[in-house]
């Protein structure tokens, strides 16, 4: 038994994959590109499928067009004979936590979790309108890029960002990339040459926006005995929760994420020290907002993976992040560290995911 | 499980063909305020959102807990989404109800719908691939073959079908909610309706229709309400492939383990005649016998059987969709939880016209896709 | 009340036509699958693990989730394991109703295909029976099922049921 968002039950990330993260995988289906990834996140703690007694992915149909995307996606794992198998249309950072509760009950000793999406096989800046409020918004079709920028004005006009930090941001995410095989964009340029960019939409320009990325990850659960065997550093789930706000963008405060701050605060962020943080924020200006809400201080390494800047596969960024920080603990890197996963347009869900090294 | 999870609070919509008076936020509101309201609870009072529906398409919104999220009171909560095909209903109930069991909240809402009359439901579920054969078959077409297998299997005459459909049909006559009254409905108005996909005709097949289902889960400690609880006994969720070498469509591995594991967490032996009644989904009216095999309410190839000598009827001894069943109603992202609320209803007392007399213990199954996704639960009176 | 507010009754629907472009990939076993009908053949894989025949393969086997890389050529003919007449209208529909929707298991296959059946009235269909692929003119072989006219009955006796019954 746990109270809301504290670990009563300890979880391991146990093991972390990700594909190749690229502008365009055109050669494989959902299921073939999402196969070695599976494999190897089994094979990294030497367990097949049947060691787990749970799995759990996250994907949308819209990515690829067509309804019950996750359905055929399913032939990469092979769930022969059948599984306890659930899904849900959100980041995999979701399915991660629909595992946890899980954990919580003491139904399950393990799990697989992964999340899959090529974001580039249609027009993504059209297709996230259709989160938009069907009746009164999407019919409207605001674009995705436009609506951060409405954000990302609102944040220079409040005094709280500069264009120049957004440029900061970008170079340190790819600069930092250059460490990350599995990212996308890696390159090394100043925040001055990113700030002759054009704008895409003012006052966001090239650099402040994510790339298109296809890719998939996977992480493996584990708790009690076979958390032990399977890691020889355990890195534990000791704070978990996820938030909503309002939809209409008119009723918020945009420069402000008081869900990602109430999952924060559920999930015990501030009963010690952050080392590392991985944060969800697809546009550049969204970790200013993150940060803040999450209360780190300027000692606490940001996105040391690159971020979603440098690799944003929609579904699979925010376990993507779970995983990055879990990997830096488990390397040693860092003793804790939070990993962040975001929803909705200009960050209106969140959630927030605290891990510590043994 | 560790904390025991009770249903307090029901709610569901009148289904329609056509909820024209109601947005989507409309719709699940109007559920969502009922299982509140039968809690005796406000929006205020609950921790935790789980939705669920089929595909983002059928309405061309996606992700749509970020639109419903004021709706459904989650601002400042956690709100999540399930999507596990038509099984989603009961998927997203059994999600909702380990958030409880779990220790983790006190009271959960969780909703389900569909408004199909937002879009158009049937381009969604057939957006033409390249590459692939003209469309050949419809919806129907990909169930039809299997019926006609399980008849040759099991030797089942022709008119159990059409028994199923009479049956689940006169029960709706009793639930004020259902989407099809279909007063004078007898087995020749069944045997005179089209012939669709041949051996599968119109009225054994379900509607398509615009609802909601809600529900309010709590903790033990947390109980309240107008009726007495209905207490989760076993719950769980099983998958098989879509397809494979020597896969039983008519008989799914994953429906008989899945069945296994919730009579195993709720004692059930002998099911026939421990459950009091069940709910389940029957979207085409073969389904029943099919289930009644697969669920072990009897040996293999016997289902028809049961259904024949009227076991099955309000007034048999194991009625199955007493509230008129997915024949009756079919908002198929509701349509599974739909299937989990009735039989809540019924262990709590609360079924009306349609109630079994002395309901108290009872099985709510839901299944999706082409038969390789099942949830289920089991609800009783009485606490685990 | 004032101009513009008289009641005109409520407003219950407004059309918001959706339009979105998607590229579509069939992915490496499929390519292969869809060359093969170029060619005016079904081809296969086989699962290293359990050594089932999957047409057309999707790239990874279902059961065992591992990646399928041995290709199997098919036999042109099958057995029809079960079928259903469509008899309704729908949309997007290509061909005159009524007319037989088949599951087809091809000869060295292990997996059924939906596939449409001529050439014999709607009311002597059976399961077990014997079909055959007609393809298109050699000349009209695209990569696509397109390419596969329909299949028809190839005039052998019906298959035993026992042979098939684990394929329904």
């Amino acid at each position: 038994m746990s109270a809301a968002g504290r670990t009563v039950r300890p979880v391991s990330i146990a093991s972390f994959a990700q594909s190749q993260n690229v502008r365009k995988d055109n050669e494989r289906n959902e299921a073939e590109g999402l196969q070695p990834v599976i494999a190897e996140v089994f094979a990294n703690v030497g367990i097949t499928k049947d060691d787990v007694d749970f799995i759990c992915s996250g994907s949308t149909d819209y990515l690829i067009g067509g309804p019950f995307s996750f359905v055929m996606a399913l032939d990469a794992v092979g769930v022969w004979p059948p599984r306890a198998e659930s899904h849900v249309e959100m980041d995999g950072a979701w399915a991660l936590y629909e595992a946890w509760v899980l954990f919580q009950e003491g139904e399950i000793d393990a799990a697989l979790v992964y999340a899959f999406g090529r974001s580039s096989l249609g027009d993504l800046n059209e297709i996230l309108t259709l989160q938009l409020d069907p009746y009164y918004e999407a019919p409207l079709w605001p674009d995705i890029v436009s609506l951060n920028a409405l954000q990302a004005r609102a944040m220079i006009d409040a005094g709280k960002a500069t264009e120049a930090d957004f440029a900061a941001i970008a170079s340190r995410s790819r600069r930092d990339a250059l460490s990350n095989p599995k990212a996308q964009v890696r390159h090394d340029v100043a925040p001055d040459v990113l700030l002759e960019d054009d704008y895409v939409v003012a006052p966001l320009r090239r650099h402040a926006l994510p790339p298109i990325t296809d890719g998939a990850a996977a992480i493996v659960l584990a708790a009690g005995d076979k958390a032990l065997q399977w890691s020889e550093r355990p890195v534990w789930i000791t704070g978990f929760d996820h938030r909503m706000e309002t939809h209409s963008l008119g009723a918020r405060d945009l420069t402000v994420s008081p869900s990602t701050a109430k999952a924060a605060e559920v999930a015990g962020v501030a009963d010690g020290n952050v080392d590392i943080a991985e944060i969800h924020a697809p546009f550049a200006h969204q970790e200013l907002i993150i940060a803040e809400a999450l209360g780190l201080d300027d000692s606490v390494a940001v996105n040391p993976s690159g971020g979603p800047l440098a690799a944003n596969p929609l579904m699979s960024a925010g376990l993507i992040r779970i995983g990055e920080a879990a990997s830096r603990i488990r390397a040693g890197q860092a003793d804790r560290a939070v990993a962040h996963a975001t929803s909705g347009p200009c960050l209106q869900q969140n959630l927030v995911c605290v891990l510590e090294g043994a | 499980m560790a904390e025991r999870c009770a249903v307090i609070g029901v709610g569901q919509t009148h289904h329609k063909a056509k909820r024209e008076d109601v947005s989507i936020a409309g719709l699940v509101r109007e559920a969502a305020k009922m299982a509140l309201a039968d809690a005796d609870l406000t929006w205020s009072d609950i921790d935790a959102v789980v939705i669920g529906k089929a595909p983002d398409m059928f309405e061309g919104n996606m992700m749509p807990e970020i639109y419903l999220a004021p709706a459904l009171g989650a601002v400042g909560k956690p709100m999540f989404r399930v999507h596990t095909a038509g099984s989603v209903g009961g998927s997203t109930a059994i999600v909702a109800a380990h958030l409880i069991s779990s220790g983790i909240h006190k009271r959960v809402l969780t909703v389900a719908y569909e408004k199909q009359s937002d879009s158009d439901a049937m381009w969604a579920l057939s957006v033409p691939q390249p590459f692939a054969a003209p469309l050949l078959a419809g919806a129907g077409g990909y169930f039809a073959p299997h019926i006609r297998a399980y008849m040759r299997r099991s030797g089942a005459p022709d008119h159990i079908g059409r028994m199923v459909a009479v049956k689940d049909r006169k029960n709706a006559m009793r639930n004020p909610y259902a989407h099809l009254h279909l007063a004078d409905i007898d087995m020749k108005m069944v045997e005179e309706s089209m012939m669709l996909w041949d051996p599968l005709r119109y009225l054994e097949a379900c509607p398509s229709s615009d609802g909601a289902a809600a529900m309010v889960l709590a903790a033990e400690d947390a109980v309240s309400g107008h009726y007495p609880p209905a207490w989760v006994h076993g719950m769980a969720m099983r998958s098989e492939p879509t397809m494979f070498a020597g896969r039983d469509q008519i008989n799914p591995q994953a429906g008989r383990d899945c069945s296994a594991d919730v009579y195993a967490q709720a004692g059930v032996t002998d099911p026939r005649a421990q459950f009091d009644c069940a709910e389940v989904y029957v979207p085409f009216s073969w389904y029943e016998p099919m289930w009644l095999e697969n669920l072990g309410f009897c040996g293999q190839g016997d289902g028809w059987k049961l259904t024949e000598a009227g076991a099955t009827a309000f007034d048999g001894d194991i009625p199955w969709n007493a509230s008129g069943g997915v024949l009756s109603s079919n908002p198929i992202g509701a349509s599974g939880m739909l299937r989990f609320l009735e039989v809540a209803m019924q262990v709590r007392g609360q079924a009306g016209e349609h109630q079994v007399d002395g309901a108290k213990l009872a099985l709510g199954q839901a299944y999706g896709g082409g038969s390789q996704f099942f949830s289920m639960w089991v609800v009783g009176s009485a606490k685990p | 009340m004032a101009d513009g507010t008289t009641d005109q009754g409520p407003v219950t629907m407004l059309a918001t036509p959706i339009s979105l472009d998607f590229e579509f990939t069939p992915g490496v076993a499929q390519s292969k699958f869809l060359r093969g009908l170029e060619r005016g053949e079904f081809l296969g894989q086989r699962c290293g693990t359990c050594g089932q025949v999957y047409v057309p393969s999707r790239g990874t086997c279902p059961t065992d989730g591992v990646a399928t890389t041995e290709d199997v050529v098919l036999g042109n003919s099958g057995t029809v394991t079960t079928y259903c007449v469509v008899n309704v209208p729908f949309a997007g529909q290509a061909i005159e109703i009524p007319y037989i929707c088949a599951q087809i298991l091809l000869d060295g296959a292990n997996l059924s295909f939906m596939g449409l059946l001529q050439e014999i009235p709607t009311d002597q269909i059976r399961m077990g029976m014997r079909v055959e692929a007609v393809w298109v003119d050699e000349a009209e072989l695209i990569p696509s099922l397109a390419s596969v006219k329909y299949f028809r009955p190839n005039g052998e006796p019906d298959a035993d049921y026992d042979t098939y019954k684990e394929y329904l």
